[in-house]
């Protein structure tokens, strides 16, 4: 089936020329930015923003704090699920499934009506509160991808007979979620950490309705205001991205390889 | 399977399959029987889905059918009817569904040469490696890249005008639907990739081999076996990849600003600055959101969990 093959390695091509053709279009516009020939320029006019620092950073902390809230709210909950409470498990993956069928820019319509200053919770009033309004949006996003993960981790380790052994030791709850339970699913914890890490960090819709100047608020400015850093973020961006990705594929491989279904 | 961001994908795309006990009754028999300390460690997780997700998408739901005194109407769902917003809706049901359909076609043929075209192995895992980051590779900076190579001084742009064709000049636009189609390929081809492939990969070698001994071409495997088989799963996946578009607003907004006025960026306008004069008329535009969007995800976790029959 000669034929077969040549046919696959054209549809492999045609994938190659789409995908690959605006990344390189991209990075060879983002070294154009002189007349005489190529140059760092844009990345230079980038990095040394102090916009982009501070939106850059700021992302990054927030990108944290969700990481944080997410898990715990996540953890306690997959591991009640796993060990005490199976009959709650269709709702719980049922609720963990809305954020993918509710759109971002719904939810954070739904916040700005309920949490307004009319409101019993005012949130949006304060720095603080749209903050933390925000770093809860984000966490509704991460929802999916931190249960599952978290709960792919969880499925690995034996949850009962780690749970007992630290009982009779006569550990608390508390302390078996966070020196049992959390340290033995800390693999599949990271990946789920850079998934949410790779959603947050440039989320713009969300960010932008609420105010917040974020990596993402920024970088929709310069693409309205400039011609070639745009092109630079875009590279910034597909690198991060990527970053993140390799992690959760290096982690993967330090993976426990003993699962027990 | 050695690619974690699939399984990450498979893993969600696949809700209540595994392992999961049936649920007896209704939802609310689930809380009986279970302890009262047990609830503390739930507790966080519903109150926060109760509070951030539930309630708002509710409030906006009651924010439909309601006048601006409070009172119930369904005017707001009537005016839904006026041109501008009728417009909108179709703007963004073509380019979600031309989107979907391009995306299922080029990445079941791409998940296909990759799987089951006797390509290297290397090849598969670097496709599918590279299909988790792009289809993570959304929002502003896709519409960037995207600019930078067929906007009207893009490299692409540039390049075949050089080489004598302007695709500007005969009606390309990277501003217009077809622009906005071709940008939301490049994360829709990549995600029907990661979520076809494992239905791909459970097309048993078998029956590849009891079809041939039974005389069968390839092109008749195909007909009567491979495609029925993988029916269910493509039209499910097209329409979370529906979904997918619809709901999607960064790329169309850093592309086209408002000149493309899709629902989301409608919407947008209307949270930013009331742009409708109807506070009332913007929650109807957040139901009608919902309601395309749940039906899509609906459609494909019902048809997802009846597809999964062939494929253990």
């Amino acid at each position: 089936m000669k034929n077969g093959k040549f046919w696959s390695w054209v549809m492999f091509a045609l994938g190659v020329v789409y995908f690959l053709g605006p990344l390189l279009a991209t990075l060879q516009f983002s070294l154009s930015i002189r007349r005489d020939g190529y140059s760092l320029d844009a990345y230079r006019n980038v990095f040394v923003s102090p916009a982009f620092q501070t939106s850059f950073i700021y992302s990054l902390l927030i990108g944290v704090a969700t990481i944080v809230v997410g898990l715990l709210i996540v953890v306690p909950a997959a591991y009640f699920v796993r060990l005490r409470a199976p009959q709650l498990r269709p709702i719980i993956e049922f609720v963990t499934l809305l954020p993918l069928i509710i759109p971002p820019i719904i939810l954070v319509f739904g916040y700005i009506r309920l949490y307004s200053s009319t409101s019993i919770l005012p949130l949006t009033t304060t720095n603080v509160g749209t903050n933390f309004l925000l770093i809860l949006a984000y966490v509704a996003l991460a929802l999916p991808y931190m249960y599952r993960a978290v709960d792919t981790g969880l499925r690995t380790i034996d949850v009962q007979t780690l749970t007992e052994a630290a009982n009779i030791l006569g550990a608390n709850t508390l302390t078996i979620l966070l020196q049992v339970i959390f340290p033995n699913i800390l693999v599949a914890v990271l990946s789920g950490a850079f998934l949410t890490l790779a959603i947050v960090v440039g989320e713009f819709t969300i960010a932008s309705l609420l105010n917040v100047q974020v990596f993402g608020v920024y970088m929709q400015n310069i693409g309205a205001n400039r011609a070639f850093e745009p092109a630079a973020l875009a590279v910034i961006s597909f690198v991060i991205t990527w970053g993140a990705m390799g992690m959760i594929q290096l982690l993967a491989r330090f993976a426990p390889k003993t699962a027990r279904i | 399977m050695s690619n974690n961001t699939d399984t990450l994908v498979e893993n969600i795309a696949a809700p209540a399959s595994a392992g999961v006990a049936p649920a007896s009754g209704g939802p609310l028999r689930a809380f009986a029987g279970v302890r009262w300390g047990d609830y503390l460690g739930v507790a966080p997780f519903l109150i926060f889905a109760i509070l951030f997700l539930i309630v708002p998408t509710l409030f906006l739901i009651i924010g439909a059918f309601q006048a601006s005194d409070g009172s119930f109407t369904l005017q707001n769902i009537v005016d839904l009817g006026t041109p501008q917003i009728v417009s909108s809706f179709w703007i963004s049901i073509r380019v979600s569904a031309a989107s979907a359909v391009f995306g299922a076609f080029f990445g079941l043929l791409i998940a296909l040469a990759v799987i089951r075209g006797r390509l290297p192995p290397a090849v598969r895992s670097a496709v599918l490696t590279f299909s988790g980051v792009a289809s993570n590779f959304a929002g502003i900076p896709l519409a960037f890249a995207f600019i930078a190579t067929l906007g009207r001084l893009g490299i692409m742009t540039v390049m075949l005008k050089y080489v004598g064709v302007d695709i500007y000049r005969s009606g390309f636009n990277i501003l217009s639907f077809w622009g906005l189609t071709l940008t939301y390929c490049y994360f829709q081809i990549p995600l029907m990739i990661l979520i076809i492939a494992p239905a791909i990969d459970g097309l048993k070698k078998e029956w590849n081999e009891a079809a041939a001994t039974l005389g069968a071409s390839n092109t008749q495997f195909w007909q009567y076996i491979g495609l029925p088989v993988l029916f269910p799963n493509l039209l499910g996946t097209l329409s979370l990849l529906f979904a997918n578009a619809f709901g999607a607003i960064a790329t169309a907004y850093a592309l086209t600003g408002s000149s493309l006025n899709i629902v989301p960026i409608l919407l947008y306008a209307q949270i930013r600055g009331d742009v409708l004069n109807n506070p009332g008329l913007g929650a109807a535009l957040a139901l009608g959101m919902i309601v395309i969007t749940a039906v899509a995800n609906v459609l494909y976790l019902v048809i997802r969990t009846r597809a999964e029959r062939w494929l253990k």
